[in-house]
């Protein structure tokens, strides 16, 4: 078996049960899909497989023969990033990170599908990934920043001035 | 085995539950695809829920209420035909639709191949037949009533499909019950002339609610004929 993982092919050794999720994290090393419930209801494994959004836990490798998959690594990079992740980036969508990679992708496919999307469309289409630090607020303003296409990572300023921290939390070491 | 989206045999393998020796995948057995002929519909096996959402009502809102997009586009409707009761709750979320629309199930097992009804399928236990294909008739009128999810990944704890076809109005319920339920006294009570509010309290005759992970029998049986109810006035309402 065979896939292209970002741009690069790959031989796949693995039992043809196993899932990609473990082959892209233990065997290629391609750690942004998260292992979270590893049963398809968390969203942290989500990759794109020929272009659609799938759980790559619930792919075993049999099904993906031939297959092209993008993971987040393959969006963007860290000095040019893709619209969404600038969007995530500068609505400060990211908490712990560990959902990231899965909101991500998803929030990628559905600009692509449906760039008019609404509020109520964004809420269903990312309805599949949990955030456990619920940040889903900030999430959902990005998505929708990125939709609008007025996300650009040099316009993030800032919360505050340093001078203002030690204003606002008397006594602390800032 | 048998792995046809693999949203419900996956974890089992990733847990180490299933060790299966020998697995057949389907996904290149070409058998997908919703086919129309008229007012009848064929849809394959393979045919995912994604694409189900095109298809005649209430399926295409049975389908559309079922986890969320990534999770559509891989679960088929072979597989929801198929799926055991989870952990004691029941997960196939199509049944009261194709139970509504009167839906038939060609399949393969041990002794060939045979078409019935969906709910003599679903009695018949699952377990050695291999799902082939589906058959419907465009319904004239379709109506369609759940409890929301609380959370994306929860089964549907009551939901309640009703459609007129050739052969009448038919009632399907999922979630009172291990599989998917025909309530034929209130298809009866409706054939007798009752309105949609007498005709709907008959569905505890056919259905008993059950207690699991998701609701209590108490409440099930309290909002079953509400539901039922509801459903019967999107029918009328759909005239």
């Amino acid at each position: 078996m065979r896939f292209t993982v970002n741009g690069m092919e790959h031989d796949v050794k693995s039992p043809p049960l196993a899932s990609l999720l473990h082959e892209l994290r233990e065997e290629l090393h391609v750690t942004s899909p998260k292992a979270g419930c590893e049963q398809g209801g968390c969203g942290a494994c989500t990759v794109f497989v020929d272009g659609e959004p799938r759980r790559a836990c619930l792919l075993p490798l049999a099904a993906v023969d031939g297959a092209t998959i993008t993971t987040v690594e393959g969006l963007g990079t860290p000095d040019e990033l893709s619209p969404v992740q600038a969007a995530f980036e500068q609505h400060y969508a990211a908490q712990c990170g560990f959902c990231t990679a899965g909101f991500l992708i998803a929030a990628t496919a559905l600009v692509q599908r449906q760039p008019d999307a609404s509020r109520d469309d964004v809420l269903e289409a990312l309805s599949g990934h949990v955030c456990r630090c619920t940040g889903y607020v900030k999430i959902v303003s990005a998505v929708e920043a990125a939709l609008r296409g007025d996300a650009q990572p040099e316009e993030v300023e800032p919360s505050f001035e340093p001078e203002e921290a030690e204003v606002l939390i008397p006594g602390s070491p800032a | 085995m048998v792995l046809a989206g693999g949203t419900i045999l996956m974890p089992e393998l990733n847990y180490g539950r299933l060790r299966p020796e020998r697995v057949l995948l389907l996904q290149e057995a070409g058998l997908t695809g919703i086919h129309r002929d008229g007012s009848s519909l064929t849809i394959a096996a393979m045919t995912t829920l994604a694409d189900l959402e095109d298809a005649p009502e209430p399926l295409a809102t049975t389908a559309r209420s079922v986890a969320d997009h990534e999770i559509r586009a891989q679960a088929t409707l072979g597989g929801n035909l198929c799926a055991p009761p989870g952990g004691e709750r029941p997960r196939g979320d199509l049944q009261a639709a194709l139970i509504a629309l009167g839906a038939s199930v060609r399949s393969v097992g041990k002794d060939g191949e045979r078409t019935e009804a969906v709910e003599d399928f679903l009695a018949g236990g699952t377990d050695d037949r291999l799902v082939l294909e589906v058959g419907l008739e465009e319904p004239r009128r379709a109506g369609h009533a759940s409890l929301r999810r609380p959370h994306t990944h929860s089964y549907t704890i009551l939901a309640v499909c009703a459609a007129e076809t050739s052969g009448g109005v038919r009632v399907g319920v999922t979630g009172a019950g291990l599989t998917g339920i025909r309530a034929r006294s209130v298809e009866q009570a409706l054939a007798g002339g009752a309105s949609p509010e007498d005709a709907a309290p008959k569905v505890l005759d056919d259905a008993k609610p059950q207690d699991d992970a998701l609701a209590s029998a108490w409440y099930r049986e309290r909002m079953l004929p509400v539901l039922v109810r509801r459903a019967l006035d999107d029918l009328e309402g759909g005239q």
